[in-house]
């Protein structure tokens, strides 16, 4: 890591990395050729297309502010607590009512917010590695969850549901709301400030501060984002799932696959460089493999090993010509 | 930099090192002793080594896990390691003590073969431990899924499962000797050895500390990466064995362990990232926290709150950690 | 900053104390009172295949269904996650070959254990036109709900295991259930219990409804019966925290007189501790897995083991068959018996040549594939 803070920050062409379309065409590949030969040619019109992009959503839209994160030379493992904390939240403020729902999305957004501001201000001004602050607020997060409640609470109105249950025309609301989410944190990371800021600290923390960059404040900011977007796939979930239940989060593995499809999409685990476009195809290739599977009717174990594997060797092949040390 | 500057520092970092490793140690002493006043029976002799008994596996496991934090990475696949071994033990053995030697023969050069896989991983193809092991993590547990197809196919034999469990009565003195407590000591003694009585320990130290001044002095970093991953490795099929002894066969063993023997080490001072780290530390990280589960339990809060406990522990931990050092300098 | 945390704490405090007023109701009475009335029936249907018989019900018309066979079914499975779903996943599989001259197909999607992914497996089979027919064994009931409304509409569905919030399914097929478990091992623990004694519960984990309801009809006759409960803790289902656990309580009271169980995974690992301390074994009610039934009969035990039975992984394969030839099933709930294994009939159920974790209630060994495809030998 210490060579990789001694490079001058990456030009910004640097930042483009090949991995996105090579995933996409990879994974459409994929989907494609196994739905041609099993012959189940009905997933490859729209429905099964749209089923395909719909397993996309829950993990890519945590995947993108987990990419805020990591471009930032950070990485939360408390996404998954939070993903829970906030689906239960959601659908304990509600109660089935309509009249709540605004209530209840500002006041996740808001605890998740502050969950971020935590997570940033114990690795900034404790000087916390990443790794421990996350995973103690994560612990310490799913610890008064499920001391409080043990089951799905309370319930998300008729309304609320339209989040993960409507379309428009063909595409569902929560399939463009991703796309939506990915344009804006792409807007964010390559014509904002703090988006170049980012990057200044992923890239070289040091150098940044020096710059007169207020490091501990983009942290916090990279954290809040990340958290955001935890608290946004809780109350999709709490939408998809008519209601929320402690163990939501950490039975989809949010965690490590946020970061593992994040790192698979090219971003730097060290920071500094990636972008949200490789994470979602990323998200993709997780998604693809999930469907691929079920077209081939295969047990679930096998996939276990492969998925490990397709992390190892799609990580490798971006690091493998890297100079200097990486632990 | 000049010579004074450095001796300096390494005298005020020996002497932070000496602290912290204390402040763990008094830290779990005084756990153990919350935990007596609740239940007299633990600071009996016999009571002391029940649950050294108890706390043996994930003292095994942070103290490997320990030569991996200290040389800058991080392995997150001993859990499915140790499940792997548990699995694994009861499919080769199948209720034949016989086969009981081999067995353990064979665990071990899986151990070894994963240990590998992880250190050539990030030593040769420079992907980064959390990543790398988080790959073995989903495949070895896949592995020993697929291995046993979800629900292992025989018994582990007694003479397997004596690391575990067996305990020799009678013992002058100490009333009760568990065997797991004699395998905890010789781990330990082992990793202390090689730590800090080795070439190789020196070079762990000096590889996390710095990798590019400790390959400038000639240190083969590569080698030391495959090192550490394969101690980490054999310590969690130790574990593993001593686990599948003490509790038989199951099929989520290993689930988590990896964070626990993470923040154990993390308790007892072992700095992230490199370069700092004692077994004494570690040892003494995985007693508290095994030590705090218990009182936890003694004092009947809802089970859930021990991660919390856990979570403002290892926080607090590395943040007081953080700050002494920050003093010291 | 320690202000956030501050706040962040009283937040949660608060929510833990509002929270009490709302826990979901798994101690339901009239649930408890129907599955006392179920205990009491007697089961109709074939004799020895307990997976086609019911309690009760009445048969629905599934004339609308008929097709020409044969069929592909399609299944959407929560997960295999655990030996008891092991178990049962083989002995559908071996249910799915006995039937092969009906079903030209059987399609699985595995959603290992996320409610999101089971909501798109059944999606991509409802949009894929490859199933006939639906077998869904749901990871959560009211997740999954929606998703198999929607199902409904395309296709015929039968659910079993945990029930969904709808009563769209052709049928639903399960077991009398947690109710009935709870019911079962409390009275067995009154019957054979010392005056005084003192009673430890070992729970999996919180928030589960099959084993919450088990808890808390236990729990109910307990208190009835003035049983003196000295704890209920949860063991995860890890072997060595439940020998931890149990080795605590032995130590506090010096005595612990019966163990009862909400799921028998730990049973040997809680005998292991008192063997270890030197004690003699409980009372103890466990579940039908071999390393519990073979350690009862080796060493004796004043012990019975309740099930959650296998075998009801045959029946949604043989419901979706006999739906798509319009022939009549039990539904919209079919309940199968739910039997118990006790001390005179231990003996035909420990096989020691199926593995440990193997549970003899499978209803299995009349399937091609037995005892190999099981794990035995």
């Amino acid at each position: 890591m210490s060579d990789q803070q001694a490079i001058a920050p990456a030009p910004a062409w640097r930042r483009y990395s090949a991995a996105p379309p090579l995933l996409l065409v990879g994974s459409i590949l994929l989907y494609v050729g196994v739905a041609l030969w099993t012959g189940q040619t009905r997933m490859l019109e729209t429905d099964g297309v749209i089923g395909l992009l719909q397993r996309m959503v829950g993990l890519g839209i945590v995947a993108l502010g987990q990419t805020f994160a990591i471009i930032a030379g950070s990485i939360d493992l408390s996404v998954a607590n939070l993903i829970s904390v906030a689906a239960v939240l959601a659908s304990f403020i509600m109660q089935g009512r309509a009249d709540m729902m605004l209530a209840a999305v500002l006041i996740v957004l808001a605890v998740s917010a502050l969950v971020g501001v935590v997570n940033g201000a114990i690795i900034s001004r404790l000087q916390v590695s990443p790794f421990i602050a996350t995973l103690g607020v994560g612990l310490i997060l799913q610890g008064l969850l499920s001391a409080s409640f043990t089951d799905f609470a309370g319930s998300v109105p008729k309304e609320f549901q339209l989040v993960a249950y409507s379309t428009f025309g063909v595409v569902p609301y929560s399939v463009a709301a991703l796309f939506a989410l990915a344009a804006l944190a792409s807007f964010v990371l390559w014509a904002t400030r703090f988006g170049a800021h980012l990057y200044a600290v992923g890239g070289n923390a040091e150098g940044a501060r020096l710059a007169g960059i207020r490091t501990d404040l983009v942290t916090i900011g990279a954290h809040v984002v990340c958290s955001l977007s935890a608290g946004l796939t809780g109350l999709y979930l709490a939408s998809r799932l008519r209601s929320g239940a402690p163990w939501v989060g950490r039975d989809g593995v949010y965690d490590l696959e946020s970061i593992a499809v994040v790192v698979i999409g090219g971003t730097l685990l060290a920071g500094g460089r990636g972008g949200v476009w490789g994470t979602l195809a990323g998200v993709l290739l997780f998604a693809t493999l999930d469907a691929a599977f079920n077209m081939l009717g295969v047990s679930a174990y096998p996939k276990l090993v492969l998925r490990g594997a397709i992390v190892i060797l799609a990580v490798a092949v971006y690091t493998f010509r890297t100079r200097g040390h990486v632990a | 930099m000049t010579v004074a500057i450095q001796g300096g520092r390494e005298r005020a970092r020996a002497v932070a090192l000496v602290r912290r490793v204390n402040f763990a140690v008094v830290v779990f002493l005084a756990l153990y002793v919350a935990v007596g006043l609740l239940q007299p029976n633990y600071l009996e002799p016999a009571g002391a080594m029940n649950f050294l008994r108890r706390a043996a596996p994930l003292a095994i496991l942070a103290s490997g896990q320990l030569f991996v934090l200290i040389s800058g990475g991080f392995d997150l696949s001993v859990g499915s390691l140790v499940t792997l071994t548990v699995i694994g033990g009861s499919m080769l053995t199948a209720n034949d003590p016989s086969k009981t030697w081999s067995t353990i023969a064979a665990l071990y050069a899986i151990g070894l073969f994963v240990g590998l896989i992880n250190g050539a991983v990030v030593a040769y193809l420079k992907t980064p431990s959390i990543i790398a092991t988080l790959g073995t993590l989903l495949s070895v547990n896949g592995a020993a899924m697929m291995w046993s197809g979800g629900s292992p196919r025989g018994y582990l034999p007694d003479n397997f499962r004596m690391f575990g469990r067996f305990v020799f009565h009678d013992v002058p003195v100490i009333g009760i000797f568990p065997l797991a407590v004699a395998v905890l000591v010789a781990v330990c003694a082992l990793a202390q050895w090689g730590l800090h009585g080795t070439v190789f320990g020196r070079r762990v130290l000096a590889v996390g500390d710095n990798p590019r001044a400790a390959e400038l002095a000639g240190v083969r970093v590569e080698f030391v990466r495959l090192g550490v991953f394969v101690i980490s490795a054999l310590s969690a099929v130790t574990a593993g064995v001593m686990l599948g002894g003490f509790g038989g066969v199951s099929v989520d063993v290993g689930r988590g362990l990896e964070l626990q023997a993470i923040a154990a080490c993390v308790v007892g001072g072992v700095q992230l990232l490199g370069g700092r780290g004692t077994v004494v530390g570690a040892v003494a990280g995985a007693l508290t926290l095994t030590a705090l589960f218990a009182l936890l339990t003694l004092l009947g809060l809802p089970q859930p709150l021990k991660d919390t406990a856990q979570g403002f522990i290892l926080i607090a931990a590395v943040a007081i950690g953080a700050w002494r050092r920050r003093r010291a300098v | 900053m320690s202000k956030a945390i501050l706040g962040l704490v009283a937040g949660a405090a608060l929510a833990s104390f509002a929270s009490g007023a709302l826990a979901q109701n798994f101690d339901d009475p009239k649930e408890f009172q129907a599955a006392k009335d179920l205990l009491a029936m007697t089961p109709e249907g074939p004799a020895g295949k307990p997976w086609e018989q019911h309690l009760g019900g009445k048969e629905v018309d599934t004339s609308k269904y008929k097709k020409p066979g044969p069929y592909r079914i399609c299944f959407s499975n929560a997960g295999v996650d655990n030996p008891w779903r092991v178990v049962g996943w083989t002995t559908m599989q071996a249910q799915v070959e006995v039937l092969k001259n009906d079903i030209k197909s059987f399609t699985v999607a595995d959603a290992q254990g996320k409610d999101d992914k089971q909501i798109s497996d059944i999606n991509a089979f409802v949009s894929s036109g490859n199933c006939d027919a639906l077998i869904v064994s749901p990871n959560t009931t009211a997740a999954l709900t929606p998703a198999i409304e929607a199902a409904c509409q395309k296709l015929p569905v039968v659910v079993f295991d945990r029930g969904v919030l709808t009563d769209c399914p052709v049928t639903f097929v399960n077991p009398i259930g947690g109710y009935g478990w709870g019911i079962q091992t409390a009275n067995f623990i009154v019957s054979k219990l010392p005056k005084g004694g003192k009673v430890l519960a070992l729970r999996i984990l919180p928030g589960v409804d099959v084993l919450e309801t088990r808890w808390s009809a236990a729990n109910r006759i307990f208190k009835e019966n003035g049983v003196n409960v000295v704890g209920a803790e949860f063991t995860g289902g890890d072997n060595a925290k439940t020998k931890a656990i149990v080795d605590d309580y032995i130590n506090r009271f010096g005595a612990i007189d019966a163990v009862w169980m909400d799921a028998g995974a730990t049973a040997v690992a809680a005998l292991e501790a008192f063997e270890d301390a030197g004690k003699p074994y409980p009372i103890i009610t466990g579940e039908d897995q071999e390393d519990f039934l073979k350690k009862w009969k080796e060493k004796g035990l004043t012990a019975m083991a309740p099930t959650y039975p296998t075998y009801q992984w045959r029946s949604p394969v043989i419901a979706a068959v006999r739906i798509l030839k319009g022939e009549p099933v039990i539904g919209p709930t079919w309940k199968l018996p739910q039997p118990v294994i006790m001390q005179a009939d231990l003996d035909k159920y420990v096989d020691d040549k199926m593995p440990p974790l193997h549970y003899a209630l499978c209803g299995c060994k009349d399937l091609p594939g037995y005892p190999q495809a099981w794990g035995g030998k």
